[in-house]
């Protein structure tokens, strides 16, 4: 044993400075990747060729008009639930509260199409339920928010148990509005009247979803990159001495910033109960609270790159349930498909903050 | 033997000829595609049953299929529903309750693809063409499991292992819902048939799947001092708890007996693959599908798993076959307005919810011929009356 020359096979330092080159680099390796890596879990599972894996999930994702549209109103959706939380994880705020914000502005909203359906007109119910699901939402993030700002506390656990709130509250009211008695299901709300539905564009049912949520893209970003309030939430994240330094009032950047993330979250939830499905339901979220997280992350909180982020997460998830569907698969396969993208996504942070150093076989290591 | 062998031609003969009738007709199988929606896939016992009906069905016709599972309640249920449009499929189908509206948006958008939902409410009322909803009449099965259990009781009560006047059972169900109402009662009452002085005791978990909360409830059933159990839920939770604790089950959706080899006496459970085949025969032959199909003993719809003979009582499938042929005969109905009491008086009248709506106007006379009619003005159950010597634990759901 020759102690003087014991060092370990992989050494890890902290990267200084990474270009923005470099980062996308890894990233664009880290998914390359990801698919390489998921067609040959498929072709062991299938017998399939890679080729027709990669041309079974084109077809889940584009195989149709309408799986199309789908496509879009799916990114629409997540891109949306990343907006949100862009502006709080830009400030450092964790908010891992997106699922409950967004179930809170879909409670508000489905309690406005049922006890206001069909009693005001249509264009006034709608602007109701606009109104109270941004506000619920916005309420639902302000709180833990307030709490930060006044004593310090923690806003992740905050933010989370939120969550199991508000989950709560829908189940509640869902017993309370359920039909028939018994069932625990509301069903669609205003079937006949459609009192309180979005207005649908032409024949396209998720055009006008998919329009707000690019107006909303294009807003964010300017939000986050031109203006004054955009530029203070950096600072704050940066540092709340370095903010308070230079005349920040740390403690109202952060309730204004979480009010706008949970206002948009809200806003989420109008979509999805107005718009799209109707009803509500404890998991009409669907996990889009957490899968934003890694959305937002991914594009490394820009506002247009979340749009190829949320495209790259809907489009595996589409094309999984293609080949499910193909294969009599069940939902495990969709889970692994999931698990291998999130895992490369997430190792790739690992290699742009760190580098690795393999020891060299020359007997004579560097310092 | 000989008999057996007889009745396998004549079973033969009979697909065969249906084969080549289904041949003559327009539409050849091949081209007669179906698709199915399944709320969870094969790891749920509710949908496991579906499937397997589904693929009964299509194998026995010769029809292609599509099964589109882990469709949840919502709008996803109408883009599998049109996607399935889409890619051709002339019948659609859903297996959940939450589907139906979604079903019925994509009815109104594809009037030349038939849809049908198992469990709905809404066909008889909605006057679509192409939307219809099924159901079996499973209260006759879950009555036949009833008697099952009571002799059950009965050989515990002669063995001394319970007293006569102490007979207490438990069920876990999923909510307070007629479907499950009309489970338990008549689950109950078959047991009150063997055993008439059986008390019941219900718990609700507020869920259709959640092993933790099924598996609890059975064990605050058991430690209340409940000696038999029963469930309407589509875990093993409760199951699996009454084979720790040694406490004889009977079971749902499909035999238990490989988990539970010990306590597991028999299931009952809904045969889908008669609906379906009922089902696709008439579109491609052009009829029309009933708006609201009932399944009953007779269509084999309503179907009894094998009992186990480890946990049941001996002479249990004489018995049940004896009720059986008295409930197909009409000498006998489940639920005989004699049989049981609710606040101790017998009724004569009751108004049911059969045509759903949020204030769950009662609309239909239900009670006649000194029966309550199940399932007949509706094939989902609305039998919601709470009749005396069950109680409820809690109803919050």
């Amino acid at each position: 044993m020759n102690k003087k020359n014991h060092t370990s096979l992989i050494h890890i330092s902290k990267r200084r400075e990474v270009s923005l080159g470099r980062r996308w680099g890894i990233r664009a390796l880290a998914i390359i990747l990801a698919f390489v890596l998921s067609a040959v879990v498929t072709m062991i599972i299938t017998g399939l060729n890679p080729i027709e894996v990669y041309a079974t999930m084109l077809k889940g994702a584009f195989g149709t008009p309408r799986k199309m549209w789908t496509l879009g109103q799916e990114i629409a959706i997540l891109l949306c639930v990343s907006l949100a939380l862009t502006p709080a994880f830009r400030m450092r705020f964790w908010n891992l509260g997106g699922e409950g914000q967004v179930l809170i502005g879909g409670l508000a909203c489905a309690a406005s199409m049922i006890l206001l359906g069909d009693k005001i007109p249509n264009a006034l119910l709608i602007l109701i339920m606009t109104v109270t699901s941004i506000a619920a939402g916005a309420l639902w993030a302000v709180i833990p928010a307030i709490f930060k700002a006044k004593w310090g506390t923690n806003e992740t656990l905050f933010t989370l148990m939120m969550n199991y709130v508000a989950t709560q509250l829908v189940a509640y009211y869902i017993i309370v509005w359920e039909v028939p008695r018994g069932s625990g299901k509301i069903g669609i709300i205003n079937q006949n009247t459609q009192a309180g539905w979005f207005p649908q564009i032409g024949n396209f049912k998720y055009l006008l979803n998919i329009l707000i949520v690019l107006v909303l893209t294009f807003v964010v970003y300017v939000y986050m990159k031109r203006s004054k309030q955009g530029y203070e939430i950096s600072v704050v994240g940066e540092s709340t001495n370095t903010a308070r330094y230079v005349g920040i009032k740390v403690e109202r950047v952060i309730i204004r910033t979480l009010l706008l993330s949970g206002a948009i979250c809200g806003l989420t939830g109008l979509l999805l109960v107005g718009s799209t499905n109707h009803t509500i339901t404890t998991t009409i979220s669907g996990g889009r609270g957490f899968t934003a997280v890694m959305v937002a992350w991914l594009a490394n909180f820009n506002p247009i790159a979340m749009i190829f982020s949320s495209f790259l997460l809907v489009f595996f998830s589409q094309g999984a349930g293609e080949i499910s569907t193909a294969f009599g698969l069940n939902q495990s396969y969709a889970d692994i498909m999931m698990g291998i993208v999130l895992f490369f996504i997430i190792g790739s942070e690992f290699f742009i903050n760190y580098k690795l150093h393999l020891r060299k076989n020359t007997g004579k290591e560097g310092a | 033997m000989k008999v057996f062998k007889a009745l396998a031609v004549l079973a033969a003969a009979a697909t065969v000829f249906a084969g080549t009738s289904v041949m003559a007709g327009e539409v050849d199988p091949a081209d007669f595609k179906v698709g199915f929606i399944m709320l969870h896939d094969e790891n749920s016992t509710y949908d496991l049953n579906f499937i397997n009906g589904a693929k009964k069905a299509c194998e026995e016709l010769g029809v292609p299929y599509e099964i589109k599972t882990n469709i949840p309640e919502g709008q996803e249920c109408y883009d599998a529903a049109a996607d399935l449009a889409d890619a051709g499929c002339k019948m659609v189908f859903a297996d959940s309750f939450g589907h139906e509206d979604y079903m019925i948006e994509a009815a109104k958008e594809f009037p030349d693809v038939q849809f049908c939902h198992s469990t709905g409410t809404k066909a008889h009322t909605e006057g679509l063409d192409n939307f219809h909803n099924a159901f079996a009449s499973i209260y006759e099965g879950r009555f036949l499991a009833g008697v099952a259990a009571g002799m059950k009781l009965n050989e515990m009560i002669e063995k001394g292992e319970i007293a006569e006047d102490a007979v207490k059972i438990g069920y876990v169900g999923a909510y307070t819902y007629a479907e499950v109402v009309s489970g338990y009662t008549s689950f109950f009452l078959g047991v009150r048939h063997m055993c008439p002085s059986a008390e019941m005791e219900v718990t609700f978990t507020g869920s259709w799947y959640d092993e933790t909360a099924e598996k609890e409830g059975a064990t605050k059933l058991i430690n209340d001092g409940c000696v038999l159990l029963s469930q309407h839920a589509d875990s093993m939770g409760a199951p699996t708890a009454c084979e720790n604790a040694g406490i004889p089950d009977v079971s749902y959706n499909g035999s238990t007996v490989d988990a539970c080899p010990n306590t597991f006496i028999v299931s009952s459970r809904i045969d889908w693959a008669p609906y379906y085949v009922y089902a696709i025969t008439a579109a491609m032959n052009g009829e029309s599908i009933d708006a609201d199909w009932t399944g009953t003993l007779a269509t084999e719809s309503v179907v009894l798993t094998d009992i186990n003979e480890n946990a049941a009582a001996e002479g249990t499938a004489e018995k049940i076959e004896e009720v059986k042929a008295a409930l197909e005969s009409g000498e006998l109905h489940v639920f005989d307005t004699s049989a049981f009491t609710v606040d101790g008086k017998t009724l004569d009248s009751y108004m049911a919810d059969v045509d759903s709506d949020p204030d769950y106007t009662p609309d239909t006379e239900v009670i006649s011929d000194g029966y309550f009619h199940e399932s007949e003005y509706r094939s989902a159950p609305y039998f919601d009356l709470q009749i005396d010597g069950i109680t409820l634990l809690d109803t919050a759901f």
